[in-house]
């Protein structure tokens, strides 16, 4: 029983069938990855899991539970977080507000009316909050506006704000999509080393196979909105079926 | 020196406020009585209470607008409403503001959670268009089916054969706070000066001063942050296990409760209201204030009611009369001229003006009058501390 499961979900956009009969397991505290070409319905897919569409038919559930028809933050506070394609951050806060705003998440819950305590009193957050961005080596930029950081910061603030969370399960959707071969290769590191840190389950879907086979310990193919394998990376290369859907056709 | 939960900084900024608004009596008086710039004088009781309450409404609307981006455009309903219970209480019960202005408060409260909950499931210019119908169907009720409850168009007064029965036998015939009567004032005659220090006027200002510490408060706290979150990005806070809907509802009932209180002090101040008060002229006054200010800031609102409140009441007097007055030495060709010019900018068309400055202050200064003083306070910085200094300072955070 894995901490993801998925189970016959199948989704119709119109006349086009995004999703049918995707069935999928992510193994806890493993790094697992969707791949697929274009089209294949891997943000589909992602999008069914964080709340943000409701699958036509079949079952999400996160550890035993269904999330189908939660909204997007109480899925959050299931323990799911989730990076961006591009980074989403509060550009208009600082640096440190950025990841306090999740840690208070974690601590209140989804809503608390708290308009008479104050943000600089809490120490306890703001040094859980340093401590993060220590971690992903952002410390110095503490009070820099999150707007005026470069690309890669942004990404890498992103995943302080998630990780701060203590998240069980980390979505992300191409966390490397643009970015340059030095960026990458550092995102791959920090994710690797987040991964060593403690025990998080991580789903990358990705189009980069660099990322994917330095990273990911089980892989899922989708091709036209169903899953086509799932194994191992080393099996994965030589697959016949997969070096046909997709490999095949990018080479 | 640190009080009230305040850092060290806010406390002076806050010292700073309450002692310019309570020496505003003073401040507003700068020309003798008999000069020829008197009539620039604003120290008048009815100017004065008018920045404060405008203060207060434009105070609550930044928190909603400043802090969440989410803008009303139908404030004034809350205005309206907080009159008429202030009216109600006086007929039913008596001339003391008190019972009159809590009512304000709760009911406002009330309307507020009603419109926000439903304006809020939309955003933008949606919201902004749900909240302007809601303000022009309140003021369409008042002004005729609520007839009964709000006398139409004649608007709600206290008459001679009303219940009143707090009243004492000896109680004020006007609005008063446990016997301080609004409209009284100390008149102080200093060379060619006077003073006037009205009750009404510090009734307000100290509502003024408690609110504003308040809206600080709001602006340090774990709330005000995520209402600043909301502003930039929704869909991360969402994503980040917020639920931003009950945040901005907050924010909608705290900035109509502001709205009802100063609609309540208006009547608190003169025993009227009237359904025009709720009109969408109104709403977007506020708006205007809060932008020319600077939205999101602490001291912009103020700064804004204070300058449009000014801009009508002062610019709105310079009559031809006034102006054949200051060009009188000139040639008469040339004072036709320049009174002719004069007279599309003031007195009545004051408007104009206002509408001129209003989009200097966007083009130029995006953040409004604040951003305006901080840039000045920056170059008289850099000019003393001369060339070495290479302007990488932090960003001025948001709440400054």
């Amino acid at each position: 029983m894995g901490i993801l499961e998925v189970k016959n979900v199948g989704k119709r956009f119109g006349g086009l069938q995004a999703l049918s009969d995707v069935n999928l397991s992510v193994k806890e505290n493993t790094v697992h990855a969707i791949i697929g070409p274009n089209g294949a319905g891997k943000s589909t897919l992602l999008n069914c899991f964080v709340g943000k569409l409701i699958p036509d038919t079949g079952s999400v559930s996160f550890n035993g539970q269904s999330v189908l028809g939660l909204k997007p933050h109480e899925i959050n506070q299931m323990g799911i977080s989730r990076v961006f394609q591009t980074p989403e951050i509060f550009s208009d806060l600082s640096v440190l507000e950025n990841v306090m705003i999740p840690c208070f998440a974690k601590r209140d819950g989804a809503f608390r009316l708290h308009p008479f305590e104050t943000v600089s009193h809490e120490t306890d957050l703001i040094e859980q909050a340093e401590q993060m961005l220590i971690d992903v080596n952002m410390i110095e930029n503490r009070h820099m506006h999150a707007a005026s950081l470069s690309r890669g910061d942004k990404r890498r603030l992103e995943m302080a704000m998630c990780l701060a969370q203590e998240p069980k399960l980390l979505l992300l959707d191409e966390p490397t999509a643009g970015m340059a071969r030095a960026d990458t290769n550092n995102t791959i590191d920090l994710l690797k080393e987040i991964k060593d840190k403690r025990d998080i389950t991580m789903a990358i879907i990705e189009h980069d196979m660099h990322v994917v086979f330095s990273l990911a310990e089980r892989i899922t193919v989708l091709a036209q909105g169903t899953p086509l394998v799932e194994d191992t990376p080393e099996n994965i290369k030589g697959h016949p079926k997969v070096k046909e859907a997709y490999l095949g056709e990018a080479a | 020196m640190k009080f009230l939960g305040l850092s060290k900084k806010d406390t002076t900024f806050l010292l700073i406020v309450i002692t310019l608004t309570l020496l505003t009596p003073i401040i507003l008086q700068p020309f003798p009585e008999n000069s020829t710039l008197a009539q620039f004088n604003a120290g008048y009781p009815d100017l004065m209470q008018r920045f404060a309450i405008f203060g207060i409404f434009a105070i609550g609307f930044n928190i909603l607008f400043g802090l969440t981006g989410y803008l009303s455009f139908g404030h004034a309903a809350f205005l309206g409403v907080g009159s008429y219970s202030v009216v109600w209480m006086y007929k039913l019960l008596g001339f003391n503001v008190l019972p009159g202005l809590l009512l304000a408060i709760v009911v406002s409260a009330l309307f507020a959670l009603f419109i926000g909950f439903i304006s809020l499931r939309r955003s933008g210019i949606y919201f902004s268009i749900l909240t302007l119908a809601f303000a022009q169907m309140s003021y369409n009720l008042a002004y005729s089916v609520l007839t009964p409850l709000t006398n139409g168009e004649t608007g709600l007064q206290v008459y001679g054969n009303d219940p009143q029965v707090l009243m004492g036998e000896n109680a004020p015939d006007s609005p008063h706070f446990f016997g301080l009567v609004m409209n009284e004032s100390a008149r102080l005659d200093l060379g060619g000066w006077q003073f006037t220090f009205n009750n009404g006027y510090y009734f307000t200002a100290i509502i003024a001063i408690i609110v504003f510490y308040v809206s600080l408060r709001i602006f340090r706290s774990p709330f005000g942050l995520m209402l600043r979150a909301i502003k930039t990005n929704q869909t991360r806070l969402n994503y980040t296990g917020l639920n931003s809907r009950p945040y901005t509802l907050a924010a909608f009932v705290i900035s109509g409760m502001y709205a009802g209180l100063a609609g309540g002090l208006m009547a608190a101040m003169d025993p009227l209201a009237g359904a025009e008060r709720m009109q969408w002229t109104a709403s977007g006054e506020v708006v205007l204030m809060v932008i020319l200010g600077g939205a999101g800031t602490l001291m912009g609102p103020i700064l804004g009611a204070g300058f449009i409140k000014y801009f009508e009441n002062i610019f709105s007097k310079i009559n031809d009369q006034v102006l054949q007055g200051w060009f009188g030495f000139l040639p008469d060709g040339i004072e036709n001229f320049l009174i002719g010019v004069s007279h599309f900018f003031v007195g009545k068309s004051w408007h104009l003006t206002l509408g001129l400055l209003f989009m200097l202050v966007v083009i130029f200064l995006p953040g409004g009058l604040v951003e305006g003083g901080q840039r000045i306070a920056k170059a008289l910085r850099k000019k003393r501390s001369g060339d070495d200094d290479d302007g990488t300072e932090a960003q001025p955070s948001a709440a400054e």
